[in-house]
């Protein structure tokens, strides 16, 4: 009973909830994801509103619920900035990319690229971006689930609790497959918006739900400065925590184009029955992403008003402003909740970017490269898969324990979508829209974002005393050269008659949703 | 307009895993095709010369193009102002909230306005395709 009455007692019995209800889920997909179309698109018979929660669930990382309420916390407007950017972005996912990948491809992003170009290169080229994007945004969450899980259950150390988190998401993958992890989304995302709705709330409660004293409460935060001296500012003032206007640009870049590249949002849409579900599944996700970022206001500036940035940083720090403000506003219970949420959200990121990782390496690289798109024995490509989330579970927990707790996990999520937005945006864009686009030129792009992209990050400020690359995020460099080095190779290259006629076919294809994968029947 | 032929340069890969494999081989003139074949085949090519089809590609970047401009400026807008015009944008409006805020709130309205008039645009080409498709009998 010891164990009940410790607030990590608590939090220990909603996490053990969470994982239970999760299980039982993945118990019942387990049994119907046989064959590929079920195990890596669900069936396809996921209706609208509930990819869009799945999409919602997949896309509020730690880094958005944790990372940003801290950001705000601690600096201020800055931080709201990244909230702006989450949202936009997907306009991008709407506008440009999501019908046409759901009307031409199959399991994976670089379906939409092979169906008119030279497909083993161009597969081998976007399983690896594939791989990188996850792995990179993959260990930022687990690096997060160890801190957090550390701090809020004693006597659990961060390597425990990484292995922990790591071995739970790979039961989901590869026993649930799409459909597990797609449920596990779904319930994520309802607890992440009521969890942020009740805190929202409570802060509002502190304010008498009086918008114009919460905003004021905003002009005079008091904080300690590195120097030992007290300084008084006004958090809804910009450039408190971005000094350099062009970070701010290249952030911007790296978010809005990003999104449209990351491979487990992308991945999303081959679960639904047609193109007109994908839609009405963005716009679903769009209202529950853009209410969830609008409600940081409320939970981010409040935990600077009511706790202020002394008390965060003495408590667990910026990652921990929203549960330590849940303790205060709502006592041990309602922290515990809002930590089991934090950690579902982890959980649950994890388990799609695993989804998208194996499946990436199954159906791109296994089947379609080193067999050349034959299947020799029926279910290869799903045993494949399930093996590759072992991989790529184990890939992640020893690299997450090897970097520690300390390592700043921000830089490695801006990185995931820096390399999404340079790599693999320009290429799904041209093979959409330009008739010309070929074989050499999406493979130099693929390559030239990858490559530029980490480049650049490896000598910025984060990594360099005197750095090469003056931004801290390398978009608005790496998204230019990847568009460029897809252009000028493709022009370079030989034209391939294949590529050009097949165009009218994709058009074709991409815009009446003819000859699209179809749900499965029952 | 006479069909470029269809060159492939890659191996030959009949696969089952791939909607699209490129290593299909020319498409068979239509006396070489077995009944099953005919009813699978798609006029891909008469769709994309029909004129309707033309039309709502038409229609379709009539919306995308400006809508992708439009919120493409006006995003980018906000880090531009914040990050090179602060004090501006630091001046109160209504109590405390000043322009920064507003502005950066109201990308999100922005976002959600874009989104509802594309699903109503959409809804329109959906009924065109409908239309399109069922004088191809599909």
């Amino acid at each position: 009973m010891l164990a009940l009455a410790l607030p990590g007692g608590v939090a220990l019995w909603m996490f053990l909830a969470f994982v239970a209800a999760t299980l039982v889920i993945t118990y019942f997909s387990a049994r119907k994801s046989s064959g590929s179309s079920a195990y890596f698109a669900a069936g396809r018979r996921i209706t609208g509103w509930q990819n869009g929660l799945a999409v919602a669930g997949d896309y509020m990382s730690a880094a958005s619920f944790l990372g940003i309420a801290g950001m705000i916390a601690t600096n201020g407007y800055d931080g709201f900035m990244y909230s702006v950017g989450f949202l936009v972005a997907y306009l991008t996912v709407l506008l440009v990319v999501a019908e046409p990948l759901r009307n031409a491809g199959k399991y994976t992003m670089a379906d939409i690229l092979a169906y008119r170009l030279s497909p083993r290169p161009v597969r081998a080229m976007a399983s690896l971006s594939t791989l990188t994007v996850s792995i990179f945004y993959m260990i930022a969450q687990m690096v997060g689930a160890g801190t957090l899980v550390r701090q809020l259950i004693p006597g659990v150390s961060y390597e425990v609790a990484v292995v922990g988190v790591g071995i739970l998401m790979v039961i989901y993958v590869v026993f649930g497959g799409m459909l597990a992890t797609t449920w596990v989304q779904i319930i994520k995302a309802v607890l992440l918006m009521s969890g942020s709705f009740l805190l929202s709330a409570l802060v509002m409660a502190k304010f008498d739900f009086d918008a114009g004293k919460f905003f004021a409460s905003l002009t005079a935060i008091q904080s300690t400065a590195t120097d030992g001296t007290t300084v008084t500012r006004n958090f809804l003032t910009p450039g408190l925590l971005f000094k350099e206007p062009w970070d701010q640009v290249s952030l911007g870049m790296a978010l809005v184009f990003g999104t449209a590249g990351l491979p487990h949002i992308l991945i999303r849409f081959y679960t639904v029955p047609d193109a007109k579900t994908a839609r009405a599944s963005v716009v679903w996700a769009m209202i529950l992403i853009g209410l969830f970022y609008i409600m940081t206001t409320f939970f981010g500036f409040g935990a600077a008003s009511l706790l202020g940035p002394d008390h965060i940083a003495a408590h667990g720090g910026t990652n921990m402003a929203a549960p330590e403000l849940s303790r205060i506003l709502g006592g041990e219970i309602f922290f515990a909740f809002i930590s089991a949420v934090a950690f579902a959200t982890i959980l649950a990121v994890v388990a799609g970017l695993t989804i998208s990782a194996s499946t990436s390496f199954a159906h791109d690289f296994f089947s379609n490269v080193l067999l050349h798109g034959k299947e020799h024995r029926p279910g290869a490509e799903v045993r494949v898969a399930r093996i590759t989330a072992f991989v790529v579970g184990a890939l992640a927990i020893v690299i997450a324990i090897l970097l520690g707790p300390k390592v700043n996990v921000a830089f490695l999520v801006g990185l995931a979508f820096a390399v999404a937005a340079s790599a693999n945006l320009p290429v799904i864009v041209l093979s959409i829209f330009w008739k010309r686009f070929n074989t050499a030129g999406a493979v130099a792009g693929l390559a030239a974002g990858l490559v530029s992209s980490i480049a650049l990050i490896a000598v910025s400020p984060d990594f360099m005393a005197s750095p090469l690359f003056p931004l801290k995020n390398p978009a608005i460099a790496s998204i230019p050269i990847g568009f460029a080095a897809a252009v000028i190779a493709t022009l370079l290259g030989p034209r391939e008659p294949m590529a050009e006629s097949t165009f009218a076919e994709l058009q074709v294809r991409g815009n009446t949703g003819l000859g699209a994968e179809k749900a499965s029947a029952h | 307009m006479p069909d470029i032929p269809r060159q492939d340069l890659t191996p030959e890969s009949a696969s089952p895993t791939d909607i699209a494999p490129l290593g299909r081989g020319p498409e068979k003139p239509p006396h070489e095709r077995t009944a099953e074949e005919e009813a699978g085949a798609v006029p891909w090519m008469a769709i994309a010369h029909d004129a309707e089809f033309k039309a709502l590609l038409v229609a379709k970047a009539k919306f995308v193009v400006p809508a992708t401009v439009f919120f493409v400026v006006y995003y980018f807008s906000l880090p531009v102002m914040v990050g090179w015009f602060p004090e501006l944008m630091s001046r109160e409006v209504w109590g405390a909230v000043n322009w920064a805020y507003l502005f950066a709130l109201s990308q999100f309205f922005m976002a959600w306005i874009i989104a509802f008039l594309y699903v109503a645009a959409a809804a329109g080409w959906d009924r065109r395709v409908t239309s399109i498709l069922g004088r191809f009998g599909r």
